[in-house]
């Protein structure tokens, strides 16, 4: 938002209704913050999917259980671009690793971050890979071979009892995974819970609504991905598969929808000073996002359609079932990026004063504009294209016969 | 192999432990000596913050709405001008009379604050006097929390609470993260557009660490900003006279549990 830094007459401002605060009339947190948990929370989601395969052995889910992780991995690491790009000193952004003031929730996000991806992701990741990476090396040459073998390591032990070792620590990482990513995302919405300044944010089930959505929409990748990359590849998709990360996604979906519906429902009825200006505000500024796109085509019809998937699944050709799951899988991937605009963008639109609500009006260009904003939220499926070309190939590099996109790891199980 | 644990290997855990809890009080000092050596405040030399205590309190009934404070607060502060960034600002409450039958006890309740109220308020929008119940000035700046939620959630520390009832703000540590700015119930910080830095009211901290008063004080021509140390209030010092006066005294969104230090003699139920 570029201020007007002229203007010493006082001016009609036509973009606020009633009173708000002066300093509150332009909105500080713009779309990259919105930008920001929605991509930390698809990479909690992804992580969740994989973990269903690894610690809860979810055998059909096989089939995406590399996908998933490498999903995860190049959200997270396009995570952090969109705060720094946001910072207004971009170049302080180590001090939150340096010094950080340890009563504040964002200054977590160093360690949570570095938790994430060094101790669980990266090694979760290089536990799977270990001896794909030691025969992959020897058969191939070239630039493919040189980043095998770096990610060797130098650890060439490919004999049975380094394996069991692998997949046991493999195990045990993802079970510290799992709280690990209701960290991450717990954290996230935790920045926003702890406002008590704003009643739009300042919640105790905030951080709870942001790991079930954040779940929802990173299983929604997975499927919406996994469809993509198997059509791409003209490979038939594995409907088992599919149908598990469907009914997966159904619970989810539940579970978010429930606790979504329950914070309405508190917040109504316990109705305190704030409830005018919140009413008045999703059923005006933020009428098309929350109500239509987040609760209508985000959270509804993708609940009537998977509840209509687990009911008649027998009675549905595979067919139907693969284009609902791809459509209900884009549907929530929109209907949670609408979630957090509601969350972060609603909160700033009426003033703390309660009195009055300003305007927001996304930028094309410019660095807090939709362009850089939407080149952020495709950066990471950039990201992950390396990465499937690299660790995902079509044709297995080994000896072994070639595989289905996302199978190698059967053998780890 | 792990070896066995012994008593010794207990005793010498527990020592260890010990000797860290001991040592953190040291290191809290040092902590303290860095941040003195570090941090910019604009005190000058030789002045220690604990042996004062300021504060600002406000007379709603003595407040004309002229703007000379927001004027001063912009000039002494180099605050931009834009009417978008304030430091301290003016509102207005016109609050008018019920309608004859309507049951109420008052009408509507009206709220502005042009340009922070730097230009003073045009009578143009306000209804007939014969229709208006009550209408009054309050002057908004920082409120000194004691509890500062700014403070608090700053991932860097790079505001803080001053030993002096100040709340500062650090612009070489500042990352420009909008944390605090989220934070501020009362909407008292912003983002400077040109440093990129949070700002907020000083209580102009390098002027009274010099035994100046702060610019809006200075200015204000009807004494609606009695600001003074209440650590070495003499009993004619008008900050010690105001507390005397015996006025009743309120604070602002006093719910939300950040204990603001700045309070309000007169301030109407409606205010926010």
């Amino acid at each position: 938002m570029t201020p007007e830094l002229t203007n010493s007459f006082p001016v009609a401002i036509t973009h606020i209704e009633g009173f708000v605060y002066p300093n509150e009339q332009n909105l500080l947190w713009s779309v990259l913050i919105v930008v920001y948990p929605y991509i930390t929370g698809l990479v909690a989601g992804a992580f969740i999917m994989a973990s269903l395969v690894r610690v809860f052995n979810v055998k059909a889910l096989e089939p995406v259980y590399r996908l998933s992780l490498l999903t995860s991995l190049a959200f997270l690491l396009c995570a952090p671009l969109p705060l720094l790009f946001h910072l207004g000193h971009p170049e302080r952004c180590l001090q939150i690793m340096m010094t950080p003031h340890l009563s504040s929730p964002m200054a977590m996000f160093g360690f949570v971050y570095a938790w994430y991806l060094m101790a669980v992701l990266l090694l979760e990741l290089w536990l799977d890979y270990r001896h794909d990476f030691v025969e992959w090396a020897q058969v191939e040459s070239g630039f493919r071979g040189v980043i095998y073998r770096c990610f060797t390591l130098g650890v060439h032990d490919v004999s049975d009892q380094a394996l069991r070792l692998d997949a046991r620590m493999g195990k045990i990482i993802s079970i510290v995974g799992i709280p690990s990513a209701f960290l991450l995302h717990g954290y996230v919405g935790f920045i926003f819970g702890s406002i008590k300044a704003n009643p739009w944010w300042g919640n105790v089930l905030m951080p709870i609504i942001f790991i079930f959505s954040a779940i929802v929409s990173g299983m929604a990748l997975c499927v919406f991905i996994y469809m993509v990359l198997n059509w791409a590849r003209r490979i038939p998709v594995d409907i088992g598969c599919l149908d598990m990360m469907g009914r997966f996604l159904f619970f989810a979906l539940v579970t978010d929808a429930s606790i979504e519906i329950l914070d309405w429902v508190h917040r109504l009825y316990s109705a305190d000073e704030s409830i005018h200006v919140l009413k008045s505000l999703a059923a005006g500024k933020l009428f098309y996002t929350l109500l239509v796109v987040q609760a209508c085509m985000g959270t509804l019809v993708p609940l009537v359609l998977l509840g209509l998937i687990q009911l008649l699944r027998k009675r549905m050709a595979v067919l139907i079932r693969q284009r609902v799951y791809f459509v209900t899988s884009a549907l929530i991937l929109i209907g949670v990026l609408a979630m957090r605009w509601n969350v972060v963008i609603g909160g700033q639109l009426f003033s703390k004063s309660l009195r009055g609500f300003t305007t927001y009006k996304l930028e094309l260009a410019g660095h807090e504009g939709w362009l850089l904003s939407s080149a952020l939220v495709l950066l990471p499926f950039v990201v992950l294209g390396f990465f499937i070309k690299y660790f995902l190939p079509m044709k297995y590099p080994g000896p072994r016969e070639s595989l289905d996109a996302g199978t190698p790891s059967a053998k780890s199980a | 192999m792990k070896k066995p644990s012994t008593r010794r290997h207990v005793l010498g855990h527990l020592g260890g432990a010990l000797a860290g809890l001991l040592t953190l009080p040291a290191a809290r000092q040092a902590k303290a000596a860095v941040q003195k050596f570090f941090v910019s405040s604009q005190a000058p030399k030789g002045y220690d913050p604990t042996k004062h205590k300021w504060l600002m309190a406000i007379d709603i009934e003595r407040c004309i709405g002229c703007g000379l404070c927001v004027e001063a607060c912009k000039t002494e502060n180099n605050v931009p001008r834009s009417s978008y960034y304030f430091r301290t600002w003016i509102e207005r409450y016109v609050i008018t009379k019920p309608k004859p039958g309507s049951g109420e006890t008052r009408g509507e309740v009206m709220v502005d604050s042009p340009n922070g109220g730097m230009n003073g308020f045009s009578p143009n929008s306000v209804p007939r006097a014969d229709n208006i119940l009550k209408s009054f000035f309050v002057p908004k700046l920082c409120n000194l929390c004691e509890h500062s939620p700014c403070a608090q959630v700053c991932p860097v520390g790079a505001t803080f609470d001053t030993p002096d009832g100040a709340v500062l703000v650090d612009p070489n540590y500042c990352i420009g993260c909008g944390f605090c700015i989220q934070a501020c119930p009362y909407g008292c910080r912003f983002l400077n557009p040109q440093t990129k830095t949070a700002e907020k009211c000083t209580l102009c901290y390098h002027r009274i660490t010099r035994g100046l008063k702060p610019a809006c004080v200075e200015i204000c021509p009807s004494e609606a900003r009695i600001f003074g140390d209440l650590k070495n209030a003499t009993a004619d010092d008008p900050i010690q006279r105001f507390f005397e006066s015996g006025k009743a005294l309120t604070m602002l969104k006093p719910h939300l549990g950040t204990a603001p230090r700045v309070q309000y003699a007169g301030l109407d139920k409606e205010v926010r």
